[in-house]
């Protein structure tokens, strides 16, 4: 089986679904002949040609909302962002459109589009080029919102994304396109949106999280291992709307659980994953759910010590780990 | 024999006649709405009065068979010229189950139908002009001989949906018309409050493609630009912006009393070139309008709106809950 990198599953992705759908296309910032500011596009441009990968005006609202008219014309359009930080200026398209589509409609116009972003940080990127911006569209229905964590999950779930009748937010953490590697069979398949993934089983702590922070707690989980601590680690996967079943499963098998987030405490998807597990399993629970997120600041700073205290990493996940198991 | 103004656009007496019996439909439809307002059995009412012809004119230039519209609130006239009847817009307005625009989700003119390539509209004004520039790269993409048109208020031209949308049309050049019904008012603020360049039309200038002003209330100027503009997409020469002056007749809408911010005399000066009546006069003088016709046309529409309004309010609301369906595909 191959061995590829997170971006590079991006890429394959978006490649076999243009080749099996001439309705799939792709438009966006510089994600033609550059084949994108992280080269998630690379090589589909000269594969596909200018009008499959459409390098758009500088003009958020328009991607989003000219990828809205195509999709209700009845083709399969795939926009970038080129950061999830500056999806602001597209939030009433995405929001207001393509979210109540279907529902405002009775079921008669549906908008299957997905939009693509590089969000999260560690990258030296500063306020405006690490943010998590999934807590802003995860109180919509009609939207998903899918952050994978491996280019495993990224193939299936990006092709799964592209075939859906409705609108998909596809996340990719930037500082895993070329961090993190993985075998991705070189077949055709698709993963369930809407479904988390055990990543690890384990049955003295749950961690359930997603994105980049997957990697930490599967990092973190090999060192506790070393002392006789077994964690159960479930990757979201879909972050909105939430697996519920798959969250309240892996709460109850251990009694104690760690939610992490990169994004700010205050708001964030795991507000809303406590919430679950607070209501479906209190006589379960064995410890108080811990919470562990990026502080409650606008946004993650550039200077290294700064950046540095703002994001997750292995230690930070380690140390509140043993922490819960302890308890 | 010299030729009629119709003539000479290539239309024929049938053709103008059905025009403005279109025109006249949306007229007297858009006033029993009122009436049905002011009587406690509807909501809310926005209405068409004053673009009927701006609106009429520009569908009948359209492919009404295979062009698209994303259409903007006031316009009942485009929607009834493609396809959408007065009891499905009655439906709408009663909020009932069977309104086809959204099955009693929306309030009244939030137009949509698949069926009729009417896209679905929203509140937020200004959002479906990106949706029909999207509609335009897909028919491009695709190879269709088709145009979207969409519709906005001057107010709403100062979105940046409209600027970003018209750029993105001009720089692919795409087969999109847009026409800006400017009926001089948005809600309570006038145009010179609204909008800095002289006119609607200039905004073209800066996104590449050719804009012009014409008379909103003459329904043959703006039959003649939208088929000109529309010759122009399908020769693949790309969008065009159209600005239609004309005038609010009613209120902005049945929530607004515009006796504090207008002068009555405006509004009673503004109803001299009602194009429902000049047209009609229009119409008599080319011996089209006989009198029996109008007899004809307007116990023809009473009775349509008697039915729809009849059928409409006694047509079933949706079930309390279904309002928990379609947020989703349901497979
Ligand atoms: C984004 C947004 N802001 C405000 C409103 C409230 N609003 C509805 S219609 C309107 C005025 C629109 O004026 P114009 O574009 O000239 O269209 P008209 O109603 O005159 O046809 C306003 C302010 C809205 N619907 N959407
Ligand atoms: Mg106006």
């Amino acid at each position: 089986m191959p061995v590829m990198s997170y971006i590079q599953a991006v890429t394959t992705a978006l490649r076999e679904e243009m080749q099996r759908d001439e309705k799939v296309f792709i438009l966006g910032e510089d994600v033609g002949k550059k084949g994108g500011v992280f080269r998630a596009t690379d090589g589909l441009y000269e594969t596909f040609g200018e009008a499959r990968v459409l390098d758009t005006p500088l003009a958020e609202s328009a991607i989003a909302g000219v990828g809205i008219g195509a999709a209700m014309y009845g083709m399969r359009p795939v926009a970038e962002m080129q950061f999830a930080d500056f999806i602001m200026p597209a939030v009433n398209q995405i929001i207001s459109e393509a979210a109540k589509m279907r529902y405002r409609s009775n079921n008669d116009w549906s908008v299957p589009m997905t939009i693509r972003a590089p969000y999260g940080g560690g990258v030296h990127g500063a306020l405006y080029h690490s943010q998590s911006v999934e807590a802003i569209f995860a109180n919509q229905p009609g939207l998903k919102i899918v952050m994978p964590s491996t280019p495993y999950d990224v193939k299936g779930l990006l092709k799964a994304a592209i075939r859906d009748n409705d609108p998909v937010l596809f996340f990719e953490h930037k500082r895993a396109y070329r961090l993190l590697k993985g075998e991705v069979p070189e077949d055709d398949y698709v993963l369930p949106i809407g479904k988390a993934d055990v990543k690890r089983e384990g049955e003295d702590i749950t961690v359930i999280t997603y994105g980049l922070c997957v990697h930490f707690a599967l990092q973190a989980a090999e060192k506790l291992a070393e002392d006789g601590i077994n964690a159960h680690i479930l990757d979201l996967r879909t972050v909105y709307p939430l697996d519920q079943e798959a969250i309240i499963e892996a709460a109850k098998k251990t009694g104690k659980v760690l939610l992490i987030t990169e994004d700010n405490k205050e708001g964030s998807i795991i507000g809303e994953v406590a919430a679950i597990i607070a209501e479906h399993c209190l006589f379960d629970l064995d410890a108080p759910i811990n919470r562990l997120a990026g502080p409650d600041v606008p946004a993650m700073p550039y200077a290294p010590t700064m950046e540095k205290y703002f994001m997750m990493n292995p230690d930070k996940v380690e140390k509140a780990m043993r922490d819960l198991a302890e308890y | 024999m010299t030729k009629k103004r119709h003539q000479e656009l290539g239309l024929t007496d049938e053709q103008v006649l059905e025009m403005y019996k279109t025109m006249l439909l949306a007229r007297k439809l858009d006033e029993r709405m009122w009436l049905l307002n002011r009587s406690g059995k509807i909501p809310f009412v926005i209405s068409c009065q004053g673009q009927e012809a701006a609106q009429v004119g520009a569908a009948f230039a359209l492919n009404r068979k295979e062009d698209y519209i994303a259409p903007y609130y006031r316009d009942m006239g485009v929607v009834l010229a493609f396809g959408m009847t007065a009891k499905e817009l009655m439906l709408s307005a009663f909020a009932k189950a069977d309104d086809p625009n959204s099955g009693g989700r929306q309030m009244p003119g939030h137009f949509g139908q698949k069926k009729n390539r009417i896209l679905s509209g929203s509140s937020p004004v200004t959002t479906q002009v990106p949706h029909a520039v999207g509609v335009a790269l897909a028919a491009k993409m695709e190879k269709k001989d088709v145009v979207s048109f969409v519709t906005l208020g001057e107010g709403s031209s100062n979105q940046g949906d409209f600027h970003e949308g018209l750029n993105f049309a001009g720089v692919h050049k795409l087969p999109v018309i847009t026409m800006v019904e400017n009926n001089k008012y948005a809600i309570s603020v006038p145009y010179d409050r609204q909008v800095a360049s002289n006119n609607i039309a200039d905004r073209a200038q800066g996104y590449g493609m050719p804009g012009v002003t014409i008379d909103g209330n003459d329904p043959l100027a703006v039959y003649q630009a939208v088929k000109e503009a529309r010759n122009r997409a399908i020769r693949g020469e790309g969008p065009s912006l159209i600005e239609a002056v004309c005038y609010r007749l009613t209120a902005h809408s049945s929530d607004d009393d515009d006796r504090t911010y207008r002068e009555k005399g405006e509004v009673e000066e503004a109803k001299k070139n009602d194009s429902v009546i000049t047209f009609a006069s229009y119409l008599k003088e080319n011996e089209i309008l006989t009198d029996s016709v109008e007899q004809r046309l307007n116990d023809e529409i009473t009775k349509i709106i008697n039915e729809a309004t009849d059928f409409a309010e006694n047509a079933a609301y949706a079930e309390a809950e279904d309002t928990l369906k379609y947020v989703y595909e349901e497979k």
